[in-house]
């Protein structure tokens, strides 16, 4: 490896492809798109790592998506997902090509294999960033300025506090982050890149895991698509209030979302849930009810186009990036929004 | 099934801040949080993770060990897990553990689960309410040389040489077979964590850490001072143990903020910026005249 190649792969971002039968994950196309845009910024590459039994067929539309290499671990052991032989092989190749930054998709498998990784390789990690920038970070106590380092920016502490992560000194800089926090890219049939296929191979401790069956189910909310999302909090807080909460959604053509405290009081399934550690949306109209609109909570729907919130306290972070505010009981205001609606529809 | 295998679980918890009921009086006013008026708690997961450890106890014959790494005020969830059921319970403690990212707290972990030795199966809550990370349960498997079960639901079998496991994820779930010894992170729906028994809390009621004495003193006043409250303690096995760095064969450099390869680099704290927002007044014609509106903007229709 010549001096150039070995400094270029010193700005390399590595992304990891999550693939289930053939079939890549979602937020693996959405990482690829921002991993290419720090690439570019940092002067580097953008890698795939891409692992599973038969699975080079899906090579090239990780090219086409903004890779530039992909590197191709086939093996039958590599058939589904399992935290030991998927480490070893991703730590022997990050220890062979010493990349920059690391993403990985904070879905279960990720959240499994990321801090393994991290461990494994002794270096920093960061859960379910909601937004990666590129910067310089001045070290007081050293009196140093570590350049061109990942901002990994998450909302830390349950409050009102987002933070940004740097690891100045080890390598890659890791972070997960959540499916629908990034957008991904147009596919580009055009794109060129390399494929490398790399050797595999396990000792028998890393075998010490077999999958004995599995059962997946579809998703049976579709919020990331959804034009319309009526979303519930702690505010609504009897089963009637959650009814109200469903007439409303229905009415709109639209899909149930829940805060974190629904979603803890039972009323609905983690699968509604929104937010940093839930779905991150962007529809055309989102009603917050009963939601006071905690940071964890506004990461996940800031970004809607027209936010109608209601809650009685007049003074609810919700409010303040509402476009519409109605201080009121959702048990009162709800049942209003469903009539007007079902008399214009008429 | 066979009985009385004798199984050391080791079950790893964490006090966090109830960050579930952040209320008005939590939020000070420039927008920064008040942890002091957040209760502690037991982390939830965690506690699901004592329960599986105690079932299986129950089910196979065994014993539960529970560490935690904290602040001394973290003995308060050692005497929980003791009002539930644990055999004996460490407080890991030390200034300079302060500050650990995940990276220093699961090598300190580490640490301390090796000293307990003799382990058949370690037990995390699968995240901290605190932190949501999940990576500290990872973490500490890969430290410790261990196979790792995240997500892991309900024990189905259990022998001195393998576990099985139906691990749950939102859209699924997996039945998977692994060696002993492993560590086990533990969802939330894995079962109903059972209450503090009262008999149990009477017995342990007392267990204490050393630096809780004065205060026991002031409640105890038949003890002279606070050498024979702890041999009293001792004697009854209520000296809740502490481990500090000393305890503990690590490598300073890899503890607290020294050893977290990650750094803050800077808090915003967010003072939202007022959109150009509307009151809508939550009365009949209010409520009309917004969905005309949304009408009209082709936003709803």
């Amino acid at each position: 490896m010549n001096t150039e190649r070995s400094e270029r792969s010193e700005r390399n971002v590595w992304i990891f492809i999550e693939q289930d039968e053939g079939q890549v994950a979602e937020v693996s196309l959405e990482l690829l798109a921002k991993g290419r845009e720090i690439a570019d910024q940092l002067g580097g590459e953008a890698w795939a790592v891409l692992c599973g039994n038969q699975v080079e067929s899906l090579a090239e539309p990780v090219i086409q998506h903004g890779a530039d290499q992909v590197l191709l671990a086939d093996h039958p052991e590599l058939e589904l997902y399992r935290t030991l032989p998927y480490c070893r092989v991703i730590t022997n190749l990050v220890q062979q090509y010493e990349p920059s930054i690391f993403l990985i998709g904070a879905t279960p498998v990720g959240r499994d294999l990321a801090p393994r990784l991290a461990s494994a390789l002794k270096v920093g990690l960061t859960a379910d960033c909601t937004d990666l920038q590129v910067g310089d970070y001045t070290s007081k106590k050293e009196n140093k300025v570590y350049q061109d380092l990942l901002y990994q920016i998450r909302p830390a502490f349950g409050g009102n506090i987002i933070a940004t992560i740097v690891n100045p000194k080890t390598r890659p800089q890791m972070a997960t982050v959540r499916e629908g926090v990034m957008r991904r890219g147009e596919l580009d049939p055009t794109r060129q890149g390399r494929i490398e296929k790399v050797k595999v191979s396990f000792e028998s401790c890393d075998l010490a895991l077999q999958v004995l069956s599995r059962e997946k189910r579809e998703p049976t909310v579709k919020l990331k698509d959804a034009p319309v999302i009526v979303a519930a909090g702690a505010g609504v807080d009897t089963p009637e209030e959650f009814e109200l909460v469903r007439q409303l959604a229905n009415a709109l053509g639209g899909e149930v979302g829940a805060s974190r405290a629904a979603v803890d009081a039972g009323f609905i399934s983690r699968e509604h849930q929104i937010g940093q550690t839930g779905s991150t949306v962007r529809p055309r109209l989102y009603i917050a009810a009963g939601i006071s609109g905690a940071i964890q909570h506004r990461a996940g729907m800031d970004q809607s186009s027209k936010i109608i919130a209601i809650n009685t306290d007049p003074n609810a972070p919700i409010f303040r990036i509402a476009h519409y505010k109605i201080v009121g009981d959702v048990a009162e205001v709800l049942p209003l929004l469903i009539k007007a609606l079902r008399e214009k529809a008429k | 099934m066979p009985v009385n295998q004798n199984f050391h679980s080791v079950v790893l918890v964490k006090q966090v801040p109830d960050t579930r009921h952040v209320t008005g009086e939590v939020m000070t006013e420039d927008g920064t949080m008040n942890r002091g008026a957040l209760p502690a708690i037991f982390n939830p997961e965690d506690l699901n993770a004592l329960e599986m450890a105690l079932r299986i106890k129950e089910q196979f014959g065994g014993k539960v060990t529970v560490l935690t790494m904290g602040p001394l005020q973290a003995a308060e969830v050692l005497r929980e897990a003791l009002f539930r059921g644990a055999d004996r319970v460490v407080l890991v403690s030390d200034r300079k553990f302060a500050g650990a990212d995940t990276q220093a707290t699961s090598y300190t972990l580490k640490c301390a689960v090796e000293k307990l030795g003799d382990y058949d199966l370690v037990f995390c809550g699968r995240q901290a309410i605190d932190g949501d990370t999940a990576q500290v349960g990872p973490q500490v498997a890969e430290k410790l040389g261990l196979p790792q079960i995240t997500y892991a639901e309900s024990v189905i079998d259990l022998n001195e040489a393998e576990i099985v496991v139906r691990r749950a994820f939102d859209l699924g779930s997996e039945l998977v077979r692994c060696t002993l010894p492993c560590l086990l992170t533990v969802v939330g729906s894995a079962n109903r964590p059972r209450p503090a028994s009262a008999r149990k809390r009477i017995t342990y009621k007392m267990a204490a850490i050393p630096s809780e004495y004065p205060k026991l003193l002031k409640k105890w006043t038949e003890f002279a001072d606070e050498r024979s409250l702890g041999e009293y303690l001792a004697e009854r096995k209520l000296n809740i143990e502490v481990w500090t760095v000393a305890d503990l064969a690590v490598d300073e450099a890899e503890l607290g903020l020294a050893g977290s390869p990650t750094q803050v680099y800077k808090i915003n704290y967010v003072v939202l910026e007022t959109t150009d927002s509307k009151e809508i007044q939550p009365t009949p014609e209010g409520i009309q005249a917004l969905i005309a509106e949304l009408i009209q903007e082709y936003i709803v229709g």
